[in-house]
Order: structure tokens, then sequence, then C-alpha cells
């Protein structure tokens, strides 16, 4: 096995820590007071930090040079949706439960709850376009449908800050490392460089 | 050392654990307690626990309209709260109030009364029979715990300050102290923290001032040494750590009202048709013991199940303004 495989491997697990942790902890172990809102702030919370970090790969690249970094971005990527989705699941299946119903009027009347959901239906395609097969089909398409990233990651620190509430000072941390992140692209993206 | 409310009482007088621990209801919430103590997931939990009520304060009678719902744990109950004095976290009530002195403590009471003054809270509490009430607690975040509260009717306390005529509403207010409650050096709230009832709320039978909880001098992340409980309103209504008392002719102003007014209103009864404008109120995840999580949620009971008690307060009121 290729160095990079064993290196692939080795982060692929490390992503998977967090759900394994959680997983532990609620059927398990310690589940804590509250483990539905602990399942869903969680998930919904590494969903950030994958896409924080997924965006992060290319920055990191240009300055440092690890251009082995790109190997990594579609996995890290693939996280962030499998997160959003746990999170979505679990808000949905263990925190509706069987009042599943009332997702109708939260999607329909709180805007906290629709910018979320938005955010997880614009991941779906580009889970599924993160192929080869499909990245060769695409060809110069797909960089433009992948700047999506940018919008939803946008869009998941809204969700976040617009549900808390008195204390901004967690979302505010994701917000300023998303506003770095796309303040460090600006020059590239307004085709100035 | 955790401080206390009270010197320690001679070992006679204390009702020994044992017999305490016979109880059934605290064997529901303590043991799960311990349970996770030998798991080694918490091993803070036994030292944590606030000093045992001396039964010759008042003996403890149960009070006869007590919830039979499953209790919430005194782990749970003492580890995941929402007290900002102390930090935003469910947790850092329980980790960051570690330096804050509830004794002595006095009580400041003024305005529309005849007895006005500053008073002992160790004095106050003579002659005070406490008793055992287990009270739904529904907070505005939609999750809700069943608590056995040691404390007694906030009426009792109210008629001894011989409120006048002009006496509509009575105002409370918690403690300001920076140095001890780390929460209240960032501006998250206007501090001090603020509340308010209308005065036939206040003397309402159901609303307890609370000094204890599982049989315990309350610990200063549930509001030591004095908190209001007012059962079936929203949990922000029940002011803890209480310093103030104030009989007013006017509606007083509110910490979270005053902080987003479209969102918190005065009366914050639990009512499951008014929604928060960010989330609906209609259910609420309990927190209790055996809760599976696939079943946490519950449907909310207007006034929190006690409209039978309450709901004639406000027959002459538009139930929507009441949020």
């Amino acid at each position: 096995m290729s160095r990079l495989a064993v290196a692939k491997a080795l982060v692929f697990l490390l992503c998977l820590g967090p759900f394994v942790h959680l997983g532990y902890d609620v059927f398990l172990g310690d589940p804590g007071p509250d483990p539905v809102a602990r399942l869903v702030h969680e998930t919904g919370a590494w969903t950030l930090r994958f896409l924080l970090i997924t965006l992060a790969v290319t920055p990191l690249r240009r300055w440092f040079g690890w251009h082995v970094l790109v190997r990594f971005r579609r996995m890290l990527g693939l996280y962030a949706f499998f997160y959003a989705t746990l999170h979505f699941a679990a808000y949905l299946f263990l925190d509706l439960g069987a009042f599943w119903a009332q997702i109708l009027t939260d999607i329909a009347k709180r805007p906290y709850i629709t910018v979320g959901f938005t955010a997880w239906l614009l991941l779906i395609p580009l889970a599924i376009t993160s192929t080869n097969a499909m990245m060769k089909r695409l060809g110069k398409r797909w960089q433009p449908l992948h700047r999506l990233s940018y919008l939803i990651a946008i869009l998941g620190v809204l969700h976040f800050a617009w549900l808390v509430k008195a204390d901004l000072g967690e979302p505010l941390v994701y917000a300023t490392i998303l506003g770095l992140l796309l303040l460090v692209r600006w020059p590239r993206l307004s085709g100035r460089n | 050392m955790r401080p206390r409310l009270f010197d320690p009482v001679p070992a006679s007088e204390i009702t020994p654990e044992s017999v305490y621990l016979q109880r059934r209801r605290l064997m529901q919430g303590l043991v799960a307690g311990t349970a996770t103590t030998l798991l080694g997931c918490d091993s803070q939990a036994e030292d944590a626990a606030a000093p045992a009520m001396p039964a010759a304060i008042g003996g403890l009678k149960t009070w006869p309209d007590s919830s039979k719902e499953t209790l919430t744990s005194y782990r749970d109950v003492t580890g995941y709260n929402n007290f900002y004095e102390f930090g935003t976290g469910k947790g850092d009530p329980a980790a960051r109030s570690g330096r804050f002195q509830p004794k002595p403590w006095t009580l400041e009471v003024s305005g529309e009364a005849e007895v006005t003054g500053r008073f002992d809270l160790d004095d106050l509490l003579k002659g005070i029979t406490l008793e055992e009430r287990i009270y739904r607690l529904r907070c505005v975040e939609a999750w809700s715990m069943v608590v056995p509260w040691n404390g007694f009717p906030l009426a009792t306390l109210l008629r001894r300050f011989k409120p006048t005529s002009k006496a509509k509403y009575v105002r409370f207010e918690t403690i300001q102290r920076p140095s001890e409650m780390p929460g209240q050096r960032s501006a998250i709230l206007d501090w001090p923290y603020q509340e308010g009832l209308r005065m036939d709320e206040a003397m309402h039978p159901l609303t307890l001032l609370a000094v204890g909880v599982y049989g315990r001098w309350l610990p200063n992340q549930n509001g030591a040494p004095l908190r209001l409980v007012v059962p079936w309103k929203y949990g922000f209504k029940s002011i803890k750590s209480i310093v103030r008392i104030r009989f007013t002719e006017t509606q007083p102003r509110t910490s979270w009202s005053d902080m987003a007014p479209d969102e918190y209103g005065f009366y914050a009864n639990v009512n499951p048709a008014v929604d928060h404008p960010r989330w609906s109120q209609a259910s609420e995840r309990r927190i209790a013991e055996g809760v599976s999580v696939f079943k946490a949620r519950i449907a909310t009971q207007p006034f929190n199940g006690y409209a039978e008690q309450v709901a004639s307060m406000y027959s002459g009121l538009d139930p929507r303004t009441l949020y």
C-alpha cells in the first residue's frame, strides 16, 4: 500500500472519530442530560468544521505548497455531507420524532431551519458529482458547480447564528474563519489574479 | 469546601443518608448519578452534591399535588442549567460557580409595603416550614425537567412585608457580583437580571421560593440561596439568587423582554399554541432518567399542566399576549 493510501485511511478514520465518539456516548456510555440536543448540536458543529476544513485546502496548498492536501479534499467534503445528513436525520427522527409533522411548519415558518435545510439540499449535487467519472463528464462545468460550497458554508454559519438565544460567541468564530477563507479567495474569484 | 447556607448542624440532627435514600423518588435521581460515577464518567458527582438539609428546619412535608412523573436526576438538575451569570453553556453554571458565596445573604425589600428594609435570610427563614414540591420545569428552549424543590410559598414571605393596596406587581433582582459570577463580566444580558410577577401571580399558592432541591441546600448553579419557582411559566421567570424584592405599582421591566421584546414577554406563560418566533413551543424534550432518544419529545401542556390552578387569573386577557 502506498503512503498516500495509508494516509487516506488514517484521515478517514480520524474524520469518523466524532461520529464514533458521539454514538458511543449516547448509546453505550454516558449520554448526558439532553442526548438528542447533543446529537443535533454536535453533528451540526462537525458539519461546519468539515465545510471550513474543506474550504481551507486550497489556500493552504497555495501558501505552503502542500499540494498533497488536494488528494484529501473530496473525502473532507464528503464528510461535511455525512455530518450534515446525520444532523438533519437527528433533528428529523430524534428531535422531532413522533412530532415529525412539525417540520413542515418549521421549514415554512422558521428561517434558520429553512436556511439549514437549503444548505443540506445544495450539498446533495456536490456529493453526487464528487466522483472521478462525474468530474470527467462535467468537465469545465464541475468547478463552478462546486463553488456552491462557499454559499453552503455561508448558509451553514447563518443557520447556526440565527438559532442562538443571546451568546453569538461560537457562531462568530465560524463566521470569522469563513470570512477569512472567502477573503483570501476574493482576488481569484473576482478575476484580478 | 462548598460554602454552606447554614452552619453545619450536629450530626444527630441530620437525617441519616441511608434513611433518606430509602425514599424511592430520591433513589431515582441519585442512583442514576451514582451509576455514572461508578462508570467513571463523572467523578465530580459525589463531591459536587450539596449538603443535605437538616430535618429540623422543616420536616420537608411532601406536597399532595406533586407531579408523579419520573424525576430528572440530581445530576442533571444540578448539571444542566441556564444561569447566564456563570456562562451561557449548560454546564457552565456547575463548572464556574464554585467561588460564589451564598452566605451570609441579605434580602432588600422596598416599595409599596409597610415593612421594608434589609433582612438576613437566616432570620427570614426562621419559623418557616419547608415543603417538598415536585414541579415540572419547562424551559423556553423547549426542554423540560421534573424537579423536587424544597421551599415555601412566596406568599408566606410577602405577607410579612404587608404590601399596600398600591402594590400591583413584585419585582425581583438577582445579585450582581462579577468577581464571583464570571458570566456577568460580559454584557450578554443587561445585569443585574430582573424579573417580575403580577401581585396575584406572586401570591398564588403554586408560586414557590426554593432554598433546596432533592433535600439538599440549593447548589450555587441552581440559584443559591434563594430562588423563585413559577411552574406554569417558562423557566427564565424563575429568577435565581434573589437579593432584592420591590413592590411596585407599575409593571416592572424584565431582562429577557428588554433584550428581545418580540421573543419574550412579561407573562411568559407556557403556551403550546404560541410559538417562539424562532422555534415551536408545541412540544418539548423531557430530560429524565430512562427517556429513550427516540421518544424524548412530548406534547407541551397549556400553563405547563397547571391550567386548572392558574388559568382563571388570565381569563380577561388575550392568551396570545401572554407569551
